[in-house]
């Protein structure tokens, strides 16, 4: 883990409006990690990734891409420089064919011929997206839709990408299925990936490292092995049973970082 | 042959309403507002292809005139959109609106100002020309209109399926955030659509100035255009030209066979009708999204 950090971020701070939602976050993702950040609903870990995929505007922090400050800039300057937001709640264009919406991915790009061989590359991790090819991308089953999103994110050639809660609403096989093929871009294609995840399950398994948010702070951060075996993650996000000597578990018990 | 003739000059008339509807749809569907004032747009673009084109103004040849005009409106869009309707970004849609409406008011005055209130007619190279078929008698600005309609329905079809801007033109009106994460620039496609939306007006506009006068308030029409708008289903671009077509047919028939009025009152009892047997439209391309 030596690497330098292509991603680097430090003290961003995010609002909604007048709701503070990122209180000050800092963290650094090296090259060919997937780094995953755990965190319960309103923890601000989609918000996080909308602040640095450049949706959102920080109100206070830097957020480094391979050395260059991108905090601020517009998303469609973001992905050109190699980071690309898989969004959650699979955002696709409906009304587009599965082929248009794959083929909008590489939008920013000009090389078409590396562009016809990312497409053929998607269709071997995704082949039922290439079954599916002229169907409304709309009409697809939910796990299609994030296969879809997720090809569609491949299409940018990115360095980085930050995927936001693509196990939300699948069933567990398929949520297995995505995951593996999330690890094997990452072997393969040499994808560095932030993963925003609530199945600490599964994330904690591919992760090489983890940090866990709550209301907008970072409270706990480390490989992803230890946080694994760290008994508040097990109690509060594997759902781990721990019983003390009285024989029950512990509710009121607080975490070590409060 | 009476109902043909009636039939040709309506379905004329009805390319202009079309195109005006196309108008409102293309940015409905960008961004989710209706524009107001594109039946101004309309008139505007007529008047500045007529200031271009008539010998008491500009004087220049009106096949340079009529390009020069388009591109003007379509400027006129794009700068439309960056100056005055981004600002109104993450406001609620009924200001925009209303915004539109206002602009709509400020065109007529400007319109007014500049070439007066009387009727103007666009001088063509094909004016009072005719085409005689048997007893049927077609003017040429009645075929130019059908001509043109036509040919600028295939190119938006040809630009929404295959070019690229199209492609994100469609995916930002469809999704506009996941638009963002796949690096659109979004808000330059958008100024583009209020640009397309100008063009489209100026061909109408001039269209229209070729086959009958125009004033400043001609613009009005635009809510018989809005009125096929909804008929074709407000999302639906194919829609909007039927919808327009729908409403320029039957104007000549009710004014020929039923009692002097109705024929008025014709576009919006259809659409009356429309929404209340098929609420989305005729050619509605509304869908549920899943969640």
């Amino acid at each position: 883990m030596s690497k330098t950090p292509v991603l680097k971020i430090e003290n961003l701070e995010s609002y909604y409006g007048p709701i503070m939602a990122i209180r000050g976050v800092s963290l650094e993702v090296r090259e060919g990690q997937i780094v995953t950040i755990l965190g319960a609903n309103g923890a601000g870990k989609t918000t996080l990734l909308k602040t640095i995929s450049g949706v959102m505007t920080p109100a206070k922090g830097t957020i480094e891409l391979n050395g260059e400050n991108i905090q601020g800039q517009d998303a469609d300057k973001i992905v050109k420089k190699g980071m690309v937001h898989v969004p959650e709640g699979r955002e696709i264009f409906p009304l587009l064919s599965v082929k248009q919406n794959i083929a909008i991915g590489a939008y920013v790009r000009k090389d078409k011929a590396s562009v016809k061989r990312d497409l053929e590359m998607v269709y071997s991790y995704f082949p039922i997206l290439k079954e599916r090819n002229n169907q409304q991308a709309g009409t697809l089953s939910g796990g299609q839709q994030q296969m879809l999103a997720i090809a569609r994110g491949l299409m940018a050639s990115p360095k980085v990408m930050l995927l936001d809660e693509p196990s939300l609403g699948l069933s567990p096989l398929l949520v297995q299925e995505i995951f593996t093929i999330l690890k094997r871009l990452n072997k393969e294609q040499k994808v560095t990936m932030l993963l925003v995840e609530q199945n600490a399950k599964v994330a904690l398994d591919v992760a090489d490292y983890g940090y866990v948010m709550e209301l907008g702070r970072i409270v706990m951060a480390d490989d992803a092995k230890v946080l694994e075996n760290s008994k508040d993650i097990q109690a509060f996000y594997l759902g781990v049973r721990e019983e003390n000597e009285r024989g029950q578990r512990r509710y009121k018990q607080r975490k070590t970082w409060r | 042959m009476d109902i043909l003739q009636l039939l040709i000059s309506g379905l004329a008339n009805g390319c202009v309403y079309g195109l005006i509807a196309l108008g409102f749809v293309l940015i409905y569907k960008a961004t989710e507002a209706v524009n107001f004032a594109q039946g101004d747009f309309m008139m505007f673009g007529a008047f500045i292809t007529i200031w271009l084109t008539n010998a008491d103004y500009m004087g220049i040849n009106f096949y340079l005139a009529v390009p020069l005009a388009i591109l003007i409106m379509g400027i006129l869009g794009y700068l439309l959109d960056m100056l005055v309707i981004r600002r109104m970004f993450g406001q609620p849609q009924i200001a925009v609106v209303i915004l539109t409406i206002a602009i709509g008011f400020i065109l007529r005055f400007i319109a007014g100002v500049i070439w007066g209130h009387e009727p103007h007619l666009l001088e063509t190279p094909f004016a009072g020309k005719e085409l005689k078929i048997g007893s049927l008698v077609l003017g040429f600005e009645e075929i130019a209109i059908i001509i043109v309609t036509l040919l600028l329905t295939l190119f938006l079809f040809l630009f929404f399926r295959k070019a690229k801007l199209g492609q994100a033109m469609q995916a930002a009106s469809q999704n506009q955030l996941a638009a963002y994460y796949v690096g659109i620039p979004v808000k330059k496609v958008q100024s583009l659509i209020w640009a397309l939306a100008g063009v489209v007006a100026a061909v109408a506009g001039a269209l229209f100035a070729s086959k009958g006068a125009i004033d400043p308030s001609t613009g009005l029409l635009g809510i018989k255009a809005f009125a096929a708008a909804v008929i074709g289903g407000f999302g639906s671009l194919p829609g909007a030209l039927i919808g327009g077509l729908i409403i320029g047919v039957v104007e000549p028939f009710a004014a020929y066979y039923l009692p002097a009025g109705y024929s008025q009152v014709a576009p919006y009892a259809i659409m009356l009708l429309v929404l209340i047997l098929r609420p989305a439209g005729l050619f509605s391309q509304m869908q549920n999204k899943k969640v």
